[in-house]
């Protein structure tokens, strides 16, 4: 075979992308990835895993600004910020290696470069790639994985400056910490952002067009992540409406209207976090039977598109924009490509966790939707205050709750706000892909001491009582 | 010593099948010979027989299961006594395909669907909250099909059967995403995929070329009436020759006289087929396929009409064997029993030609004598592969088999 005809070829090296072409060839398919800027896509290198470095160096400032309680005293601890930041692009750069490492030990060729949907050749599918060197190479596959991901939406008058307005990605490297910061949109990538800089000395204000923060969770979670992060010092500002930003010289000016009063605030930087499109231009799917709505490629749930041979997974699939489900889409979508027999996702099996201070996680149904949907619910909850494991390690605030099915027992949903529970949710994915009912979770022994045995008890909560609270 | 029996391959092209049905129990008796279980493949159903005798141990592929490749372990055969062994001793067979073929049909393709209750003693693999809503709803599990990992009963398995009001096999995906208008989308059986591949293949690489001619049928006709009129009343001679009977010896016959049809064009050689075997092209419920008349020139009309009542009654069964309906060196598709005045038939690859007969129907004829009068005339037309047949032959062939149609007595001397 060439070196340009392929059975699989992946366009976006992210996590979508170099899993299926991982697990391609671990199905012996000959299969190439295109990517155009870095391997790993923006998770490993502008999103998940920098964010991840920076929040942990917060996470230690905070905790070094409260050793009292655990007995120490040090003396003015303070950081150097640029070393903190370029941690961050250390770990980013040693991932996106090992990605490469991985690609390369599974012979999977990578072409640097920019690829577009270019026709079929017979039964094969085209893909011109216009290489980094400035050269173009012609490629053809049996079938196409898009996976080209997805960026910040610009809001009009809210494009990054490149001084003042940041992306994440400004964000990610800042040249110096922002004495007064604005953070608009309060989803993972906002709160993530807003907790960062605030816990490093930042003045935050963290404004939502929504009625509360973190809009996509359970509302009780919201409640107590907006007085956690009100607690912290942070300025909340939901159901805003802001104004136009007005630059200075040497810092920005916004209207903000919110609970009904208007009023004009001086930010040094401002951080815009509200939402993001997916990467659909320039990849030639004009002319094509591939269908966009709302800047996502429209998949059934079998990643299909509109053009036979044509898959697109994860970001530029649509919602939601997480990189597991990107990867769970890609193992799905090639293994449905090599004749296997494969389950769609269902997007109520999806966690979600956002690594804000304190952590957020959960999955399936709120309780508010649960019942939109028609179930009669049972909740439990469970506080940290109950759990010793919790006091011991001084993170005494934090929630489980889980809503279930008063008549079959299905866990419909599971909400969690407080240490390492990003950590913790997978238990009730396991317990809801495996349609496990509260009877199971009731039976199962915990370990103590633990902060997951707040888990169990929440469950116990929903029915029989907590025994600890 | 336990022998693994294993998926047969029943055709060339068989690589997977379903396990339609097991005709013996685990610790039934199994003589060589018996026949142990029924195997759908892309054309037929066909039997499994036992090689071996011994005591069926185990069912390791339970009946429903679709998609077994070919030698997968499906049972374990023991000699009576012996202690049955928890799984096969060959590893099954590796199933993953290296080449990606086009996804999506394959994607489209039913999920296999692994009846649950599989093992000794039935249990049932079902989610806990799957038992749970079945039992409140009073749904026996062992009905069901898993659509879950490994055959797994999940929720909606069993919510799709409280809705059907009954047993309910889960659906496999939907397959449409996107289209608005509003459609149903039923995913290909396997002999339409193969029906659409053959004829795409057929129409798109060969040039057709088509030759109609106008047969009249009289003499024919009542010859035929001649010929039944003598069969016995009943008994095991007794026969009713019918009008396609006589047009497959007819075409048989022709073929034999004029050299050339009975050919296939291959890139470096011309093949041509020392016997004349006759695909009839029989409709059935999900599709077609072509039973064949061995060596139908040295057959008797009455062999012919035997063998066709035959093959046609078990094409429909879907019980024909590979050979059956494999191979054939020129067809026949008959569509005069819809009354249809001519048709074009696309030809049967590797075969070089395939004769379309419409309805015989009265029409007003010149007789040799100038005048005008009455038969009944059927139109024929002859599609060749005109790589390997050119115009003059297969105009001359049509003649021919005009010539044979019409002064028949050339079929039963």
């Amino acid at each position: 075979m060439s070196t340009t005809d392929f059975d699989l070829v992946v366009v976006g090296g992210g996590p979508g992308g170099y899993v299926a072409a991982l697990r391609a060839a671990q199905l012996k398919l000959s299969v190439a990835v295109v990517e155009a800027s870095h391997l790993g896509g923006i998770c490993l290198n502008w999103g998940c895993i920098p964010t991840k470095a920076l929040l942990r160096a917060s996470e230690i400032n905070h905790l070094l600004h409260d050793l009292g309680q655990f007995g120490f005293a040090v003396d003015n601890p303070r950081f150097d910020f640029q070393k903190v930041v370029g941690r961050s692009r250390a770990v980013s750069k040693q991932l996106s290696g090992g990605v490469g490492h991985l690609l390369k030990k599974a012979k999977v060729p990578v072409f640097d470069g920019f690829a577009k949907l270019a026709g079929t050749d017979g039964k094969k599918r085209k893909v011109e790639v216009a290489l980094k060197d400035g050269k173009s190479i012609t490629l053809t596959a049996k079938n196409v994985i898009l996976a080209t991901g997805a960026r910040a939406r610009t809001l009009p008058g809210l494009e990054p400056d490149g001084k003042f307005v940041w992306s994440y990605r400004e964000a990610l490297v800042p040249d110096e910490l922002p004495k007064r910061l604005l953070v608009i949109g309060s989803g993972a990538i906002g709160t993530e952002f807003a907790s960062f800089y605030r816990n490093m000395g930042s003045e935050v204000t963290l404004v939502e067009v929504a009625d509360r923060v973190l809009p996509v969770e359970d509302e009780e979670i919201s409640d107590l992540a907006r007085k956690a992060f009100e607690k912290q010092g942070m300025k909340v500002l939901t159901g805003a409406k802001l104004g136009t930003l007005k630059k200075s010289d040497k810092d920005v000016s916004v209207e903000i209207e919110a609970a009904g009063k208007k009023e004009t605030f001086t930010f040094d930087r401002v951080i815009s976090a509200v939402g993001i499109v997916g990467n659909v231009e320039n990849i030639g799917l004009e002319g094509t039977k591939i269908v966009v709505d709302r800047t996502h490629i429209v998949t059934d749930d079998l990643c299909r598109t509109g053009e036979p041979g044509v898959f697109a997974i994860g970001d530029v699939a649509g919602a939601p924009w997480l990189a597991h489900k990107a990867s769970h889409e890609a193992v799905m979508c090639v293994e449905a490509i090599a004749g296997k027999h494969v389950h769609p996702i269902d997007v109520t099996k999806i966690p979600g966790c956002t690594y804000c201070r304190p952590q957020v996680a959960s999955v399936g149904y709120t309780e508010a939707r649960a019942k939109e949907a028609g179930h009669e619910v049972r909740v439990g909850r469970f506080p940290f205050i109950g759990n010793g494991k919790a006091i011991a390690m001084g993170e005494p605030e934090g929630l489980v709750k889980v809503v279930f099915d008063a008549k079959t027992g299905e866990l419909l949903g599971a909400h969690m706000i407080g240490a390492e529970v990003t950590e913790m949710i997978q238990g009730y994915v396991i317990a809801r892909s495996g349609e496990l009912t509260e009877a199971e979770l009731k039976e199962t022994i915990f370990p103590h001491p633990t902060i997951s045995e707040s888990m169990h008890e929440a469950v116990l909560a929903a029915y029989d009582g907590a025994l600890h609270f | 010593m336990a022998i693994d029996i294993l998926m047969p391959a029943l055709s060339p092209t068989m690589t997977e099948g379903k396990l339609a049905k097991w005709n013996k129990k685990e610790g039934d008796t199994v003589s060589s010979g018996d026949v142990i279980a029924e195997i759908e493949t892309d054309k037929a159903t066909m039997e499994v027989e036992a090689v071996d005798e011994g005591v069926l141990g185990k069912i390791l592929v339970p009946e429903g299961t679709e998609g077994v490749a070919v030698n997968t372990p499906i049972a374990i055969l023991v000699e009576e006594g012996e202690e049955v062994p928890a799984g096969p001793s060959s590893a099954p067979a590796a199933a993953p395909k290296a080449e990606a073929a086009s996804a999506s049909p394959k994607a489209a393709a039913p999920a296999p669907q692994v009846k649950a209750s599989v093992e000794k003693g039935n249990r049932v693999f079902a989610s806990p909250l799957a038992k749970r809503i079945a039992k409140d709803a009073g749904i026996d599990l062992s009905t069901l099909k898993g659509s879950g990992p490994n055959g797994r009963i999940v929720k909606k398995d069993v919510e799709a059967a409280k809705a059907g009001g009954g047993v309910a096999a889960a659906k496999s995906a939907p397959v449409a995403a996107y289209t608005p208008g509003g459609t149903t989308s039923t995913p290909h059986s396997t002999m339409r995929k193969v029906i659409a591949r053959r004829l795409t293949e057929s129409k798109t690489t060969i040039p057709h070329f088509y030759v109609s001619v106008d047969i009249k049928l009289d003499a024919l006709l009542a010859l035929r009436s001649q010929l039944n009129a003598a069969s016995p009343a009943e008994g095991p001679d007794a026969f009713k020759l019918s009008v396609n009977d006589m047009l497959i010896k007819a075409a048989a016959v022709t073929l034999r006289r004029i050299k050339g049809v009975n050919v296939s064009f291959t890139d470096e050689a011309l093949i041509e087929y020392n016997d004349v075997d006759i695909s009839v092209a029989v409709s059935i419920p999900d599709g077609l396929i072509t039973p064949i008349i061995r060596q139908a020139d040295r057959k008797s009309l009455r062999e012919i009409s035997t063998e066709m009542k035959d093959l046609a009654a078990r094409a429909r069964a879907g019980k024909l064997k590979p050979e059956e309906f494999q191979g054939g060196s020129f067809s026949i598709s008959n569509m005069g029993m819809f009354g249809v005045s001519s048709f074009s038939a696309i030809i049967n690859p590797p075969q070089a030609g395939i004769l379309a007969i419409a309805a015989g129907e009265k029409r007003p004829v010149v007789k040799d004598d100038g005048s005008l009068g009455m038969a009944t005339v059927m139109t024929t037309t002859l599609s060749v592969d005109h790589r390997a047949i050119d115009g003059a032959l297969a105009a001359k062939w049509s003649a021919t088999f005009r010539d044979v149609v019409e002064s028949p007595f050339t079929l039963v001397v």
